[in-house]
């Protein structure tokens, strides 16, 4: 076993929060600047960048994990992350039947799905930060019966994290991991959960800013989804 | 101080849990449906207006003994969180008007704090 530097929370031009530069090709050329060795790009409540990316990072040789940013219904922001595309699939169609019904009104321009030439194949219209209309628990339980691994989004951020929405993690919520942004794991108070760290990337300079040290085999979901649960000797740490 | 019930009638709240708690006086009012902000913000005896529905609301009220709860724009909280509000005896009033609507017949009737 060795320690693989994973980053697990980069947005792309997809998430309308993102520069427009955050192009797949960009996002993977900065993790190699980084030294990355598992990346998980991590849009609103969308995964169509998730192929481009994952098809330059196999290209380059480093592992990317299919992801996306749900916003639950108390505006709590959750990573969810699979090992397998059809399973993102199956999340986003999930996610996208409980998004706002319309469509945004500005003009296009951002929400940008980009193939990996870096080509802009069409604008999603979507609402995509907006709220879905699935509770916490049930967005947790959608991601867990898709197999997924569900991770509390910078809970020591007031906007959309977990501890600023709810006041306090809830009792017995089957989170697999916390995330911290600002590197303080007391935050998480009294938690037995495994805590990461990632950048939030919504810029190129910012990938890989912050990582995870994963202890485990291999760059795979599988062995984070170890390494999370500290089967083996695995482990996460900051 | 102004009773629960009173403000029940005038602002036409609907009863969603909590029928045999005991009706408290209430002392102001808070609008949030951040729970970091109520817990930090919300005082006691207030009557505390959201558009939050989690479970965690309930702890909330009980932790800052605040009079009651009114949710607003029609939500309607899951059983598990209705039940949970009759085990602590926390009013759970529901309306179909916006946090501001609401505030605003609060300040109408009687509630200025």
């Amino acid at each position: 076993m060795r320690l693989f530097r994973a980053d697990l929370h980069i947005h792309t031009c997809l998430s309308p929060c993102a520069e427009l530069d955050m192009t797949p090709r960009t996002v993977v050329r900065e993790a190699l600047r980084a030294r990355l060795d598992i990346i998980a790009v991590c849009d609103h409540n969308s995964g169509e960048n998730v192929p481009a990316v994952r098809r330059l990072a196999k290209a380059a040789g480093m592992a990317a994990i299919p992801g996306m940013e749900i916003t639950s219904r108390e505006e709590v922001h959750v990573l969810a992350l699979f090992e397998h595309a059809r399973q993102l699939e199956a999340m986003q169609r999930q996610v996208y039947a409980h998004l706002p019904d319309r469509e945004r009104a500005e003009a296009p321009g951002q929400q940008l799905v980009v193939n990996e030439q870096d080509e802009v194949v069409r604008f999603n219209r979507k609402l995509l930060p907006g709220a879905v209309s699935l509770s916490l628990e049930d967005t947790i339980d959608r991601i867990h019966s898709l197999d997924g691994i569900a991770i509390a989004s910078h809970i020591d951020r007031e906007a959309f994290g977990i501890i600023g929405q709810l006041g306090f993690i809830p009792p017995g919520l089957p989170l697999d991991a916390l995330e911290i942004a600002f590197g303080d794991p007391s935050v998480a108070g009294a938690t037995s959960l495994p805590i990461v760290t990632s950048s939030d990337a919504h810029q190129p300079d910012l990938v890989g800013s912050k990582f995870t040290s994963f202890y485990m085999e291999a760059p795979s979901f599988r062995e984070i989804r170890n390494a999370l649960a500290g089967r083996g000797g695995r482990r996460a740490s900051l | 101080m102004t009773k629960l019930g009173a403000i029940r009638k005038s602002l036409g709240l609907t009863l969603l849990a909590g029928e045999d708690a005991p009706e408290p006086d209430v002392a102001g009012a808070y609008c949030g449906d951040m729970l970091s902000d109520v817990m930090a913000n919300a005082r006691k005896g207030d009557l505390w207006i959201t558009i939050q529905v989690h479970m965690n609301i309930i702890p909330v009220a009980v932790m800052k003994e605040l009079a009651a709860v009114v949710i607003a724009n029609g939500r309607r909280p899951e059983p598990e969180v209705l039940a949970k509000a009759r085990q602590e005896r926390v009013p759970l009033l529901g309306s179909p008007l916006t946090s501001f609507q609401i505030a605003c017949r609060l300040h109408e009737a009687g509630v200025k704090r």
